[in-house]
């Protein structure tokens, strides 16, 4: 369940009713901020949309670092199989000259 | 698109599905429960289980707030709408979902006034603007929806707007995990949690997954590189035997959870003491109901509900499938009396049910001889 | 309901009831247009009716739609069109600005397309029973020199081309509509592929195996339709099919798969392996075709069906779409 897509947040509109305009490449809704009333978003801020509700603000901060550790995967074990190459390890086995 | 394209990088992806191959003991055949529908399409429109080896199973999971309605529930909200000058509001998720008398949408074919709308903020802006109607709002969905549900019956009732009510079908994920977890057939090693319900419960309701059944529960997103990291995740989980709790999707859902939305829940919701999903059958405190300070905008208290209860074809094997002991493709009416042109279970009319999805994305692949590569 | 919106519903009235009971006998596939032959002249005729809500909206109206709708259905069977007639269906009470907006729209899409709108009739019927209005258009034309279109000639290796941007039409209807609060900078693609169609077939004439539109139902329905007529499988490659960020935007929001999305100034076309080279260039320095490009190919599996492939190696079968795209939450 659950469609709930990034956007940014173009403008907030004070009121009774939190709403701000919120940017999807180009698409714009108005969204209503009640859900994040305890953190309200600032115009530049992304935010988590579902069913025209912001419900989560997104942190650019582990975005980054969540694709830093996905880039590292099979870094490691690409330098593992390297240092395995050189014949550092003793595996038992002579090496041909 | 920012917080999605990155997501979907096919070089990582390529290197995420070699560190899961490498992950995955070749002596071990894993069962991952992905709990929500979002999480099963996701996999299918993205070909997820191209990347994956033959030894991971992904059984989908009961999170379709669709395919668990039972078609009696679809009929009260139709009747309700059968009164005069009532307009039927709901998600375009509804509009095809079949009652015994129809779907929504063959309903609005015969003259009935039913209208999709993309919020329930909508739903009440109808009402405002159809001052001599009354607009009933079908709702649906998990914990990720129904707060948005209760901020707007609180605008209502702030804004003094009377000609509205919501018709609540919201439902809890924990209990439905629970039924899964009790059923004697099932055998599964981890879960792939729901993301965004997830960023409204956090992620303390799932600890006595790992305290105690001993299974990992990885909270994921839903673009590619977020549920092959989750999967990366509970491969480890597994392998160093241990059972915890891991926010994937640490970018969205607060551990916490948010307090304004469970407030919002709190205020204007209480839990049914009973509540029949559709293939599982009745579950206790597993889904929400209006509260009686609200009484004037609960549906149910404002109109005459049949409350007729309508058992599934009896050949129909929609249960077995949701709890995953069935996969789509083995439900005997799978693809002949049940495609998602004429469905008989909920399963295959919501686009995130396991056999809709399955028809859609999947069983003609399976019939492909040649593999595919990507054309040049 | 569904039987309109291009899909298998659609279809299934068409072949089911129709065909059976008005169509001359004969295994011919169901094309965009038919080809008659009157004693060594051939001609090519089509009809198409037009209904949409609102009539106007950014880009264009219903006018426009309905010349241009008939021209494209006509170039994509292979045909110039040269001249059309008009019947338009008024609901009572239709102010007269707006019948006359439309009919100054036709003229001028008419015009701009180079057909003649040689004469027409007009029926006025009950308050309430038109949205306004609904127009038909027949149109006949000119089989173009050396094309000839047959899904039955399609082989597998054939390239799959594809004019431009997907979903521009729907999505602007959709949101012109107003019901879903959306708002952003886009418009109807209506234009008369013609010339892009000329100018691919003066380049490869006997190469293009096979064209469509792919209006309602988009892309998706049109290949699926071409799959199951000559029983091959289509592969896309994702990252060609050309969307604009706007459309995109629209979808991912609303759970819409832009290969559903209607399209009113596209055209598909399957062209012969050695000449789709020669084909795209000449699409692409065509005013209006720069964005055409390769999507996918003709395989001989998944028979019957459109996969689509990522760079990823994952995949996933679209098929036609079933009544109309409805957004979705979950």
């Amino acid at each position: 369940m659950c469609l709930a897509i990034p956007g940014q947040v173009v403008k907030v509109f004070s009121g009774q009713q939190n709403t701000a305009l919120i940017d999807v490449v180009g698409v714009r809704r108005k969204v209503d901020l009640g859900l994040l009333e305890d953190d309200m978003p600032k115009p530049g801020d992304w935010v988590l949309i579902h069913v025209g509700f912001a419900m989560s603000k997104i942190s650019e901060e582990d975005a980054l670092d969540q694709m830093r550790t996905l880039r590292a995967l099979g870094e490691a074990e690409a330098a593992t199989q390297e240092v395995q190459g050189y014949g550092l390890e003793d595996t038992g086995k002579t090496e041909p000259a | 698109m920012k917080f999605v394209d990155e997501f979907r990088e096919p070089e990582v992806i390529t290197r995420t599905a070699e560190e899961i191959r490498r992950l995955a003991d070749p002596n071990r055949h894993y069962r991952i429960m992905e709990v929500c529908g979002g999480h099963t399409y996701a996999i299918y429109r993205f070909g997820l289980k191209d990347l994956l080896p033959a030894n991971i199973d992904l059984i989908h999971g009961p999170g379709c707030p669709v395919c668990v309605l039972p078609m009696g529930r679809i009929d009260d909200g139709l009747a309700i709408a059968q009164q005069p000058d009532v307009i039927f509001a709901a998600f375009g998720d509804m509009m095809r979902v079949p009652g015994t008398q129809g779907s929504p949408l063959e309903h609005k074919a015969r003259g009935m006034d039913i209208r999709i709308v993309y919020s329930p903020s909508d739903a009440l802006k109808l009402a405002q603007s159809n001052p001599e109607k009354h607009v009933m709002f079908f709702a649906i969905g998990f914990e990720t929806t129904a707060p948005s549900t209760a901020l707007t019956v609180m605008r209502a009732k702030s804004q003094g707007v009377h000609n509205f009510s919501v018709f609540c079908n919201h439902v809890t994920i924990i209990p439905a995990i629970r039924a899964i977890l009790d059923s004697p057939d099932m055998r599964l090693d981890a879960f792939i949690g729901p993301g965004h319900v997830s960023t409204v419960i956090g992620c303390r309701p799932y600890e006595w997954i790992a305290v105690n059944e001993k299974k990992p529960v990885a909270v994921s997103g839903f673009e590619p590189l977020d549920i092959l990291q989750s999967i990366v995740m509970l491969l480890r989980q597994l392998k160093a035997e241990e059972a915890r709790i891991e926010n994937q999707y640490k970018r969205v859902v607060p551990w916490e959870g948010n307090r304004a939305a469970l407030r919002a829940i709190a205020e204007v919701f209480e839990l049914r003491p009973y509540f029949e999903w559709r293939g599982l059958g009745f579950i206790s405190q597993s889904a929400l109901r209006i509260k009686d300070s609200y009484a004037e905008w609960d549906s149910e208290q404002r109109f005459h509900v049949p409350g007729v209860r309508v058992a599934d074809p009896k050949a129909a094997q929609c249960g077995e499938v949701l709890k995953g002991v069935l996969k789509p493709h083995q439900c005997k009416l799978f693809g002949n009396e049940c495609t998602p042109e004429h469905p008989i279970g909920a399963l295959m009319v919501s686009s995130e049910g396991s056999c809709a999805a399955y028809f859609n994305y999947e069983h003609r692949k399976a019939a492909m001889v040649t593999s595919i590569s990507s054309v040049a | 309901m569904a039987h309109g919106a291009g899909g298998k519903a659609s279809r299934r009235l068409v072949e089911g009831l129709f065909a059976p009971l008005l169509f001359a006998s004969g295994s011919e596939p169901l094309g965009d247009a038919a080809h008659l032959d009157f004693s060594g002249t051939r001609i090519a005729i089509t009809t198409d009716s037009f209904v949409v809500k609102p009539l106007s909206f950014p880009g264009g109206s219903i006018g426009e739609l309905a010349v241009n709708g008939t021209v494209n259905d006509l170039a994509v069977s292979g045909a110039r069109a040269e001249a059309l007639v008009v019947t338009y269906v008024l609901e009572a009470g239709l102010p007269t600005p707006v019948l006359e907006a439309e009919v100054r729209a036709m003229g001028e899409a008419a015009s701009k397309a180079g057909v003649t709108i040689a004469g027409g009739d007009t029926k006025v019927v009950e308050h309430g029973k038109a949205d306004f209005m609904y127009i038909t258009t027949t149109g006949i034309g000119r089989p173009l020199h050396g094309v000839r279109v047959d899904p039955r000639s399609v082989r597998s290796g054939d390239k799959i081309v594809l004019s431009g941007p997907i979903g521009d039409h729907g999505i602007t209807i959709l949101l012109a509509r107003g019901e879903l609060d959306l708002e952003a900078d886009l418009r109807s693609d209506t234009r008369s592929v013609l010339p892009l169609v000329e100018a691919m077939a003066k380049a490869t004439g006997p190469g293009i195996r096979w064209m469509r539109d792919p209006t309602r139902g988009g892309v998706a329905t049109s290949l699926n339709e071409l799959a199951r007529d000559c029983g091959l499988g289509i592969v896309l490659t994702e990252e060609k099919l050309a969307v604009r960020d706007a459309v995109r935007g629209a979808c991912e929001l609303l759970g819409l798969d832009p290969l559903h999305i209607a399209n009113e100034g596209q055209f598909l076309a399957v062209v012969a392996p050695e000449y789709t080279d020669a084909a795209l260039n000449a699409l692409n320095l065509c005013p209006g075709g720069e964005e055409g490009r390769v999507i996918g190919e003709v395989r001989e599996q998944p028979a019957g069906a459109v996969l689509v492939s990522t760079r990823y190696g994952g995949s996933r079968i679209v098929d036609m779409l079933v009544g109309d795209p409805l957004p979705r939450i979950c």
